[in-house]
């Protein structure tokens, strides 16, 4: 207890980056995930391909490879950005990847009779899509979903390896400072089970929700 | 006989294959404005097959689809305004499980023709009122029979105002007490003057309400006559093996 106290804003400080870095990640895994499953799903070949390269290229690759990449790449190219920036960019990237595959699961639940009958109201591609498909597979997408967001929150701690600021990362300051190494990751631990069991709560809420209204 | 109906859909060398399966044989049919042409036929004989070919759910190889005059566009913008003046009844009615039966049928007239809610929603009640059901309007359709759903799916067609209607087996997932509150719709329909192509077993309403009855099999339009010529002389042996198959019992 006595670590966690006297370096209680040290802690506080990466707790709270760590739970930045998760929601902006989150948020842009959800995007372009939401956009890569558009393209995997559409009925146009090259959108398709693309979709499916984005998949295989970004979920086969090691995370840490790909913040090598992102870190040491992009600058080659003239693009300088705050390390944060780059790491979002990686862990959003890598996690739409596996965002996406959740979303197509959810979309072929939907039977096929669902859409044709949207498509044959006139309805486009999309309002197909948004209108009736995605919020059938909604209900069957939050559960898994769930455990790709907790999958990034842990992800996160790869950054504090690539100059972000982060919860693991803290660990160092306050190893310098002779604290006993065991309960100072005990402390960074429990700190990611916060982070983890919230966005448990958070999806078993929504599936809960999702219960009701059917 | 079509020279009452001026041609609405018009179908030219259709062919379509699903993999070594030839299903669609150089098929030829037109359907005058108005006209109620009943497709008949074995299963697997391609009727379901045509019937979606018409609005482009099954995409033909070759051969020329048009409607009203123009050819069916392909994927896009183009095809999206021609289904929505073509309405299409399937036979597992495909209401949207996740929204009312009045949702169900003002998404379109609201998404894809952009009419105002009040406008949409009271033609909605309207239609609903029509086949019978304007009391389930705040229902899912999880909680209707299946002959509810199948005429709320003919209402959510009809709210597109569609020049022609598509039924796909409309009553074959059906139990046989459910058939004929659906039938009496589409009877109906026929009556004011829908252009319909109709793809059904039930020959008591091909032979009351059709125009004309199509006889498929094998992919090929084996007979194209009237019905009461169909039925009481079918010219070909394929078509009396058929109707002596299921007139008998």
């Amino acid at each position: 207890m006595k670590v966690l106290i006297d370096n209680w804003s040290t802690y506080w400080h990466g707790f709270l980056a760590t739970l930045w870095l998760t929601l902006v990640s989150a948020a842009l895994a959800l995007v372009l995930g939401v956009l890569v499953a558009s393209c995997r799903v559409s009925p146009v070949r090259p959108l398709r391909v693309f979709g499916t390269a984005w998949v295989t290229l970004l979920r086969n690759t090691p995370l840490t490879l790909l913040f090598f990449i992102v870190v040491l790449g992009l600058p080659r190219f003239g693009i300088t950005l705050p390390f944060f920036t780059f790491a979002v960019l990686a862990l959003g990237c890598y996690t739409s990847a596996f965002v996406c595959e959740v979303l197509r699961s959810g979309v072929n639940t939907v039977p096929a009779g669902q859409g044709e009958a949207a498509r044959s109201l006139g309805l486009s591609f999309g309002q197909t899509l948004g209108l009736v498909v995605l919020p059938q597979a909604y209900r069957s997408v939050v559960a898994p979903l769930g455990s790709v967001m907790i999958a990034l929150a842990k992800n996160t701690a790869i950054a504090g390896s690539f100059s972000v600021a982060e919860l693991l990362g803290s660990y160092r300051t306050i190893n310098e400072l002779g604290y006993g190494i065991v309960w100072t990751f005990v402390w960074i631990a429990v700190g990611y089970l916060v982070i983890t069991l919230a966005i448990s709560a958070l999806f078993n809420g929504l599936e809960r929700r999702v219960a009701v209204s059917r | 006989m079509t020279a009452a109906f001026p041609p609405l859909i018009e179908l030219r060398g259709v062919n379509k294959h699903f993999g070594p399966l030839h299903v669609l044989q150089d098929i030829d049919l037109t359907v005058g404005r108005g006209e109620v042409v009943v497709v008949i036929g074995p299963s697997g004989s391609g009727k379901s097959t045509l019937c979606r070919a018409i609005n482009r759910l099954e995409p033909v190889d070759d051969g020329v689809i048009t409607i009203d005059g123009r050819p069916l566009p392909a994927e896009g913008k183009g095809l999206a305004r021609l289904r929505a003046d073509v309405g299409m009844v399937f036979q597992s009615f495909n209401l949207f499980a996740h929204r009312t039966v009045l949702q169900n049928v003002t998404l379109a007239p609201l998404r894809v023709r952009k009419r105002p809610k009040e406008e949409a929603e009271r033609r909605a009640l309207d239609l609903l009122d029509r086949v019978g059901l304007a009391d389930q309007a705040d229902k899912y359709p999880a909680q209707l029979s299946g002959g509810q759903q199948q005429r709320v799916a003919i209402a959510r067609a009809l709210a597109m105002d569609p020049k022609a209607l598509l039924f796909d087996e409309p009553t074959s997932a059906l139990d046989p007490e459910m058939i004929n509150e659906v039938l009496d719709v589409m009877r109906g329909l026929a009556r004011e003057g829908m252009t319909m192509v109709v793809v059904t077993h039930e020959m008591g309403f091909a032979r009351a309400s059709a125009n004309r009855v199509v006889f498929m099999a094998d992919g090929r339009i084996v007979e194209d006559r009237a019905p009461e010529d169909f039925f009481t002389r079918p010219s070909s042996a394929r078509a009396r093996d058929f109707l002596s198959k299921i007139l008998e019992h």
